[in-house]
């Protein structure tokens, strides 16, 4: 018997079915297969211009006639923001997609879960975009590299701007996690090293994505601070700012504030955007060097749309993998790994050199201060801050990571 | 002076908007008995759709709070819609399986908003003339937070007004109390749900377009504000209105000033709220001792069979499959094999109490999270050996069951369910914020199996034995006299108590283990990763064993098992595809209408009786 529950149910297996078949990798011979993984569907706001940004770049280095010859085909996965699927992808595409090497991640705990999963498949990895400090110190591996300036070299980026401020009252805000208080304790550290008398007179720490703007806002006014630095950002940052702005918070007071200059975060404020804020940022439509004017012409070219710092985080982790395949000569695990140490190549952004002693690459992030332009935030007074500068030395780098 | 009542204006400002969602909420689950996973995505909804409105129409007043009012109007039609084509096929369903086609919904309108709206966080404009801020013994309030502190105590009103002055209020507070009766006396009850939909919905929708001017509107206020909203309900009493209006100013209080104190507390505070009042107060703030008269809904559920021969047959012909499968396929299909087996068996521990007990838990997670933690730190901290963890940490997670499980079965239904949550919740928080010892959110790294095990092929043999065993063993307990004890117990506490059996103590025992068998799946789970985070114990671990219980079939024995397979196979395959939440929820959708039983249910109708061992019953 015909029953429309039968019908439906047909229906959802066909659908099924038809998913199950094409859904398999397509097996193009004679490529370099890269294995991709990111939280797609978790954080699309920041991992779509990403993804366009590594997109732009393997279309133009296979343009260019590939790498060793061979184009390079990215196999590109979502982990939904968890890690353990992230693991369970890095799996598949190591043992079944029979990739050269992974890269990828934005969440530090994914970051730090493929980071480990590198070190016992012994399987390198690039992590992109995760900030955390611990992917190439305290849980550093020989398998594993990092593009993205991290927590800590972008807070003492802004501890030095901070550093020049008559301000001796800090407030501090961050979102309740490993980020945020990695941000806190690094940018403390490196303000108290450049100006001992400084004293933080109050902490906050909202649940992430969960800010109590107000409530919070108040909290940190009645502490009565010189100056506010700011770890928060998305959504947490729009409802800090408008109640700030709101309560009179940020009259008078200078504020630091992390990522804030970033697109991802400093476009949706428009006209609220903070106005004279000290941030770390990427101010694409300022940077007027030619590797940089042609790489946001090409991005503009083919997505209709400007690039955010995920995009240049993206286009870089492509030019760094593959100058590292062709320095390499080969695809060979080792080999790689022993061509990505101490690797140098250019980026729109400027020269970029893994460091060979912790697998940090050198690329920088530009602090400026923001201001609001024809209605929407912008960074202004900007400097382009080398990652080199904010990275510890050999010997100190040595004992901050025990695996090597 | 000034300080503390601005903080307290404040705190209720932030209480108005989450009663507005929550009474929404409320109101639904009252009437329904639909544990709504979707009302946070009406919320949503709201939030964007006004946005676009109101950059549309943005010259003058009006047209800031007509963009509100149609937003919230507009949702309530989308939730009235979606009770009308979805929900309405499907209330003889098993009690909860409408909060699988919910989870569904949930899919598919994350992937529409990102659709339709983009990715980008959008900020809208302020409420024109409430875009300052006024000083109040010399601090300064913002006018929209005075608006917001109105407007709360004036939906409470009207919705007090609309229940008890009107004839249709009167009727959905009688189908509030027994929805038979108003049956029986010649309503239509089928309006009356899709009416309540429409303004819980509305509700929803309205809370979420009234935040327009506050917070930047982005994709994840669905799932930032579902447990909140919940919370709230169940605090307040579920069903009762003044009861959420309550608790929402209990809780925007208790933050305000909290934070003052504790910074970290927002984390969990909330939660704690919940457990000190469940634990107090077993029907929330001003609830009202639910009234079992009658059974929830659907047939009543035939007794669970020892399954017939050719079952068993079956049953031992798929191990054979499983024991060959190494030899035959690649490595990766074993990983997923590995991820399937102990999604099954968290599965059929969640459904040993959920099914048999009658005790639905919405922070399993919480068990297989200590069973994986407790084996990581064994390893961190004592150096043990993965054979001795394997031992150890499944009975630090029974213990766990044990502490809060003591708690819990002194609750029943939703309130039970919340109050389970409240726990995870909490170990959740503990674990995350412990930086010293778990490692916080950075989790714990390199726990990786014992030489021996450390082949792929070996762990999936190792994971057969284990998980294997441990569905047998679960299954072996609920055909033991134990099991039929709690079977009974959950068909009728009044019988088994007047035969002389202590019911309480048997579901004690029953969380306990069922703790202890997610605490063995977790503890697999740790070692086939590698590494352990918090997410192992939130609220989506809790929600995916829901899930896969639901989608199996809560009545059969074999339902955990295919429900895990099902999920698991399914997100594995479609999230290689854009937009796959949305066709993971479509399909989602799609076997709930077709397979109101679940999918193991539906199967078992269709294969013949003496197979199974079931009784054919008239």
């Amino acid at each position: 018997m015909i029953t429309r529950r039968g019908i439906l149910a047909g229906l959802g297996l066909t659908v099924a079915a038809t998913m199950w078949g094409t859904a398999g990798p397509s097996l193009a011979a004679d490529t370099i297969k890269i294995g991709e993984i990111n939280s797609y569907t978790r954080l699309p706001a920041f991992t779509i211009p990403y993804r366009n940004g590594w997109q732009l770049a393997v279309e133009e280095i296979n343009a260019a006639g590939g790498v060793l010859g061979k184009p390079l085909q990215i196999i590109s996965r979502d982990d939904a923001g968890k890690p353990g699927n992230a693991v369970k992808i890095a799996e598949e595409l190591v043992s079944k997609d029979k990739v050269v090497m992974l890269a990828g991640t934005f969440f530090s705990h994914i970051g730090l879960a493929v980071t480990d999963f590198a070190k016992q498949r012994k399987v390198m990895f690039l992590a992109s975009e995760p900030l955390s400090d611990a992917i190439v110190w305290a849980k550093g591996n020989d398998y594993t590299f990092r593009l993205r300036p991290s927590t800590s070299m972008q807070a003492t980026m802004l501890a030095e701007q901070a550093a020049k401020l008559p301000a001796k009252r800090w407030a501090t805000i961050a979102p309740n996690y490993k980020y945020g208080q990695d941000a806190v304790a690094a940018f403390k550290a490196a303000l108290k090293a450049r100006k001992p008398d400084v004293e933080f007179v109050e902490e906050q720490w909202p649940a992430l994505f969960k800010i109590d703007a107000g409530a919070t806002v108040r909290a940190i006014a009645a502490a009565k601070p010189d100056a506010i630095y700011n770890v928060t950002f998305g959504g947490d940052l729009a409802k800090f700012v408008r109640e700030g702005s709101l309560r009179g918070l940020f009259k008078g007071r200078e504020v630091v504030s992390l990522l804030t200059g970033e697109p991802e975060y400093l476009d949706p404020l428009k006209k609220e955007a903070p106005d004279g804020w000290i941030v770390t940022g990427y101010p694409w439509y300022a940077i007027d060097t030619p590797a940089h004017k042609k790489f946001v012409a090409a991005y503009q070219a083919k997505f209709d749309d400007y690039p955010r710092t995920g995009s240049i985080v993206g286009y870089n982790t492509m030019l760094a993998i593959a100058a590292t395949i062709r320095k390499a000569g080969s695809t060979d695990r080792d080999k790689m790994i022993a061509a990505m140490k101490g690797i140098s190549f250019d980026s729109p952004t400027g020269n970029v050199t893994f460091r060979s002693v912790d697998h940090q690459s050198t690329m920088g992030a530009y602090v400026g201060r923001t201001a609001v332009k024809d209605g929407k935030g912008v960074m202004v007074d900007w400097v382009y801050a080398d990652g080199a500068n904010y990275l510890p030395n050999e010997a100190e780098t040595r004992k901050l990571r025990p695996a090597n | 002076m000034g300080f503390y009542f601005a903080q307290f204006l404040t705190g209720l400002a932030s209480a108005a908007s989450l009663f507005l969602v929550a009474s929404g909420l409320s109101i639904i689950f009252g009437v329904t008995r639909i544990v709504n996973f979707a009302h946070g995505s009406f919320y949503m909804l709201g939030a964007y759709l006004a946005y676009t409105l109101v950059d549309a129409w943005q010259a003058g007043p009006f047209g800031f709070w007509g963009a509100v009012i149609i937003a919230a109007v507009a949702v309530g039609f989308i939730g009235a819609a979606i009770e009308f084509l979805l929900l309405r096929r499907i209330y003889h369903a098993p009690e909860m399986f409408q909060l699988v086609a919910t989870f569904g919904v949930v899919l598919v309108i994350q992937d529409l908003t990102l659709m339709i709206w983009g990715a980008e966080d959008l900020v809208g404009p302020r409420a024109p003339g409430l875009d300052g801020a006024v000083e109040i013994f010399g601090e300064l309030v913002p006018e929209y937070d005075l608006a917001l502190i109105v407007l709360g105590p004036a939906v409470l009103g009207g919705l007090w007004l609309l229940f008890n002055r009107t004839r249709w209020g009167t009727l959905v507070r009688a189908a509030t109390q027994d929805r038979e009766m108003v049956g029986a006396l010649g309503v239509n009850q089928s309006w009356l749900f899709t009416g309540v939909f429409f303004l819980g919905s509305l509700l929803a929708g309205l809370g979420g377009a009234l935040q327009v001017p506050r917070e930047a509107v982005s994709l994840l206020m669905d799932l930032n504000i579902i447990a909140e909203a919940f919370v709230v309900v169940v605090i307040g009493g579920m069903g009762s209105i003044p009861g959420a209006f309550l608790a929402a100013v209990l809780l925007g209080e208790m933050n305000a000033f909290g934070i003052l104190i504790f910074p970290q507390i927002t984390l969990v505070m909330m939660f704690l709220v919940m457990a000190v009042v469940l634990v107090v107060r077993p029907w929330g703030l001003l609830g009202k001792a639910e009234a079992a008269a009658r059974p929830p809904s659907g047939a009543a559920e035939p007794p669970l069979r020892v399954a017939g021969g050719m079952m068993r047959w079956l049953a031992m012909g798929g191990l054979a499959v499983l024991l060959l499968l190494p030899f035959l396929t690649d490595e990766f299909t074993l990983v997923l094999l590995i991820d399937i087996m102990v999604f099954a068996l968290f599965a059929a521990s969640l459904h040993f109490i959920m099914g048999a007990g009658g005790m639905v838990s919405f922070g399993h997670a919480a068990y297989f999270g200590l069973g994986a933690y407790g084996a990581a730190l064994l390893i961190k901290f004592l150096s043990m050996p993965m054979e001795l963890t394997l031992i150890l940490a499944p009975v630090i997670a029974g213990i766990g069951a044990l502490a809060f499980g003591w708690f819990c079965v002194r609750l029943s239904g939703v309130y039970l369910a919340m109050l389970s949550m409240a726990f995870a919740q909490i170990a959740w928080s503990v674990v995350f914020q412990w930086y010293e010892v778990t490692g916080g959110d950075d989790g714990l790294l390199g726990i990786w199996p014992s030489e021996w095990a450390s082949d792929k092929t070996v762990f999936y043999y190792l994971t057969i034995a284990v998980c294997g065993g441990g569905i047998w063993a679960l299954r072996r307990i609920l055909f033991a006299p134990f099991g039929y004890t709690l079977r009974a117990g959950r068909d009728s506490a009044l019988r088994v108590d007047a035969i002389g059996i202590d019911l309480r103590r048997h579901q004690w025992f029953s969380f306990a283990l069922a703790g202890m068998f997610a605490g063995i799946a977790g503890t697999i789970y740790v070692f086939s990763k590698g590494s352990v985070f918090p997410d192992e114990m939130s609220i989506p671990r809790s929600v995916d064993g829901l899930i896969m219980v639901l989608l199996g079939g809560v009545q059969t024995v074999a339902g955990p098992v295919v429900g895990a397979a099902s999920l698991t196979l399914l997100e594995d395959f479609i999230s290689r595809l854009d937009y796959w939440r949305m066709m993971l929820g479509a399909v989602v959708i799609a076997i709930v209408v077709a397979a109101p039983q679940g999918i193991a249910g539906a199967f078992l109708q269709l294969i013949p009786a003496r197979w199974t061992g079931r009784e054919e019953t008239a």
